[in-house]
């Protein structure tokens, strides 16, 4: 029998039986589709937040206090009061002059309530200095970022992040408007003018939700700001690597210089470059693709078992057809290749439509926003033939046992009944 | 053409064994057109499966155009069941919801044969079924059913046609008609037929009658057909 001959059998069969064949189809459908879609997905995602730390500039060593420090939190503003790192550090850094480094900003984030006229929103402040937004590549909406001169005299004046200046100035622009931070649930509130907004910044950047002053001008006005011997507490230190240079050498002398300073062995700071960074979340974002892509296997096994059962019952219901097809002079090869056949249709057929689907709610997904989250779909061609190739194995493997007891069928028996 | 020695057929139910054949022998030539007659559980359909290699003796002897068949491997004996034999059922078996015309090209599909379609139509029309080529088995009467399968496993152009029973679920005139093809098929294209029945009305079409009782043969006795008794031309009036 001739495959295109086993094919039409098939078609007939499965013809016959509409319903029965697309919902058997459906299993593998869900399936092969959400291995697609998940995968999508949990690559999507490394993707993003990839890309969200690439982002922030390139060659950055970011270094934080190991007691405010969230790993791969980049932008956190918690626990101030608490960190170990101090202005003293950001100048040593730059002093020393370490090979490689090419910049060095250190910042002070404080979270705080931004109000102009009625409209309040709450942001964080980052205290920090003119080179940040060269060190951060942050582009400008309209004014300028803090510069140089506003450093040396300490002025009071703001850049807004764009979510922050939309929510304050609506449809306006903000430069040279006033905006007062409330500090401290209230307990402190400064007037700064702002000077710039920030272009928007890409994905879920944190700079669209932040303001921007420059550090000199609120340390003189914060007092909890220092440490009991007279340093400048700050949140984080950004060191920009030249490009080029051995990160991983730059991070060893940063380390061996903040241990001098800290008089400790024991390092109580978290330094990462972005290469760290993206390796920690690559492997988080592993982890969670591996996950998605079982939990879609297993339904992928699902399906696969609903085929399974179908044939099965397909060739019990059959044993009288197969007797025939025997006195007409089929071999069990014959027979096998038929409900092989069969399976494997339904299975494929179920593939195609299922890659059809997946790849399909993958695009339609990619880039909307759902519960608040911007959802990056990452359609792998590896993901599409793992899926298909699963599902053809499952075709086959559901189909050749019920194959083979049809085979077996006594046709004498069979055609007794 | 055919030769059975000492056949015997034994099933094993339960610790009991049936002797369904026991030292058959039988010598069957190519256009004779034979019945075998027979009480119920004599062993007729268990021969006929043993002749159409469907079933395999448990002992014994057979030959088939001079070479044994009893020890070829299973898909060897399938291809050439399906070239050398046609089968055709007391009830009729045929395939749900497929027309005359496929029914009839099913054992060509097995035999890689190009021309399905036509040798189909023609040998539906050898049955005087010409103009029912696309009727499905519920658009069908029961003779014509059978028709049908005898198109079937004409088909194949066989060495023997093997029919059980072919005419126990139709009328007298129908059953008449169905006759009188075998016997043109075995007079005009030299075609073999072995059928089993309990009816002497359908016998007597045949040239040599084969009586079984308890899986043995007890008579085979050859006669006239009962159109060699009359004058030629007298053919199916
Ligand atoms: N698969 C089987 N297992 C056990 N015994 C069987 C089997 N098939 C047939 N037999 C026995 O073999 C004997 C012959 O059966 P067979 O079907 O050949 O009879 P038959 O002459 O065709 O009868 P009928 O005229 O009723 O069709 C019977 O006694 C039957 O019970
Ligand atoms: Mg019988």
């Amino acid at each position: 029998m001739s495959l295109l001959d086993a094919f039409r059998i098939t078609l007939r069969a499965i013809f016959a039986n509409r319903l029965r064949s697309a919902l058997t189809s459906l299993g593998i459908v869900i399936g092969v589709s959400s291995v697609i879609v998940l995968i999508a997905v949990g690559q999507g995602t490394q993707q993003g937040v990839t890309d969200r730390i690439r982002g922030l500039g390139t060659g950055l060593i970011f270094i934080e206090s190991s007691a405010a420090a969230t790993t791969a939190q980049t932008g956190g503003g918690a626990g101030l009061a608490e960190s170990t790192l101090v202005q003293g550090d950001a100048d040593a850094i730059e002093a020393n002059a370490i090979p490689g480094v090419a910049g060095v900003a250190s910042r002070v984030a404080i979270d705080a309530q931004v109000v102009a006229g009625a409209n309040n929103v709450g942001a964080t402040v980052i205290s920090t200095s003119s080179e940040y937004g060269e060190v951060r590549d942050l582009g400008m909406l309209t004014g300028s970022f803090i510069t140089p001169l506003h450093d040396q005299e300490g002025w009071m004046v703001a850049v807004l992040g764009t979510r922050v200046a939309e929510t304050l100035y609506p449809g306006e622009d903000p430069v040279g408007r006033e905006v007062r931070l409330s500090f401290g649930g209230g307990r402190l509130t400064l007037p700064f003018s702002v000077v710039g907004v920030l272009e928007e910044q890409g994905g879920a950047s944190e700079a669209n939700d932040q303001a921007f002053v420059p550090l000199t001008g609120l340390a003189s006005r914060i007092r909890f700001l220092y440490t009991p011997t007279g340093d400048l507490r700050v949140s984080q230190i950004d060191v920009q690597a030249q490009s080029g240079a051995d990160e991983a050498r730059v991070k060893e002398d940063i380390t061996e210089l903040l241990l001098f300073r800290h008089e400790t062995t024991q390092p109580d700071f978290v330094i990462q470059s972005q290469d760290d960074l993206i390796s920690a979340a690559t492997e988080v974002s592993n982890t969670l693709s591996i996950l998605l892509g079982s939990i879609a296997g297993i339904s992928l096994l699902v399906g696969g078992i609903g085929v399974f059962n179908i044939m099965l019952v397909s060739v019990s219901e059959r044993t009288r057809e197969v007797g025939i097809r025997r006195a007409v002079g089929a071999t069990t090869r014959d027979i096998v290749k038929q409900f092989v056949t069969e399976a494997l249709t339904l299975t494929l057929f179920g593939g195609l439509a299922g890659m059809a689907i997946g790849v399909g709610v993958s695009l339609a997904v990619d880039g909307r926003e759902i519960g608040g989250q911007v959802m990056t779909m990452l359609i792998q061609p590896w993901s599409i033939l793992a899926a298909f190739g699963v599902a053809t194995a499952v075709g086959l493997a559901s189909g050749i046992y019920p194959a083979y007891r049809a085979a077996t069928i006594d046709p004498i028996a069979a055609l007794r009944t | 053409m055919i030769v059975l020695r000492d056949i015997g057929r034994v099933y094993q139910t339960g610790g009991a064994a049936v002797h369904a054949l026991e030292g058959v022998s039988l010598d069957v030539d190519r256009g004779e057109f034979v019945a075998v007659m027979g009480p119920s559980g004599s062993g007729k359909t268990t021969l006929m499966n043993i002749l159409g290699l469907l079933d395999r003796p448990s002992a014994g002897r057979y030959l088939l155009g001079g070479s044994d068949v009893a020890r070829l491997p299973d898909d060897t004996l399938a291809r050439l069941r399906g070239r050398a034999f046609g089968f055709v059922f007391q009830s009729y078996n045929l395939l749900p919801r497929m027309t005359a015309l496929e029914q009839v090209e099913l054992p060509l599909i097995y035999q890689g044969t190009a021309d399905r379609r036509r040798r189909a139509a023609e040998a539906l029309v050898r049955v005087g079924l010409h103009d029912r080529l696309g009727h499905q088995p519920t658009e069908l009467s029961g003779g014509e059913q059978q028709r049908v399968a005898i198109a079937r496993s004409l088909v194949v152009d066989p060495l023997v046609l093997l029919a059980d029973e072919p005419t126990g679920a139709l009328d007298t005139a129908t059953e008449a008609d169905l006759m009188r093809l075998f016997s043109e098929l075995v007079e005009n294209h030299g075609l073999t037929v072995v059928v089993v029945t309990h009816e002497p009305s359908v016998a007597r079409y045949a040239g040599r009658i084969v009586k079984m009782r308890d899986g043995r043969i007890i008579e085979d006795s050859r006669r006239l057909r009962e159109w060699e008794t009359h004058a030629p031309g007298e053919v199916g009036r």
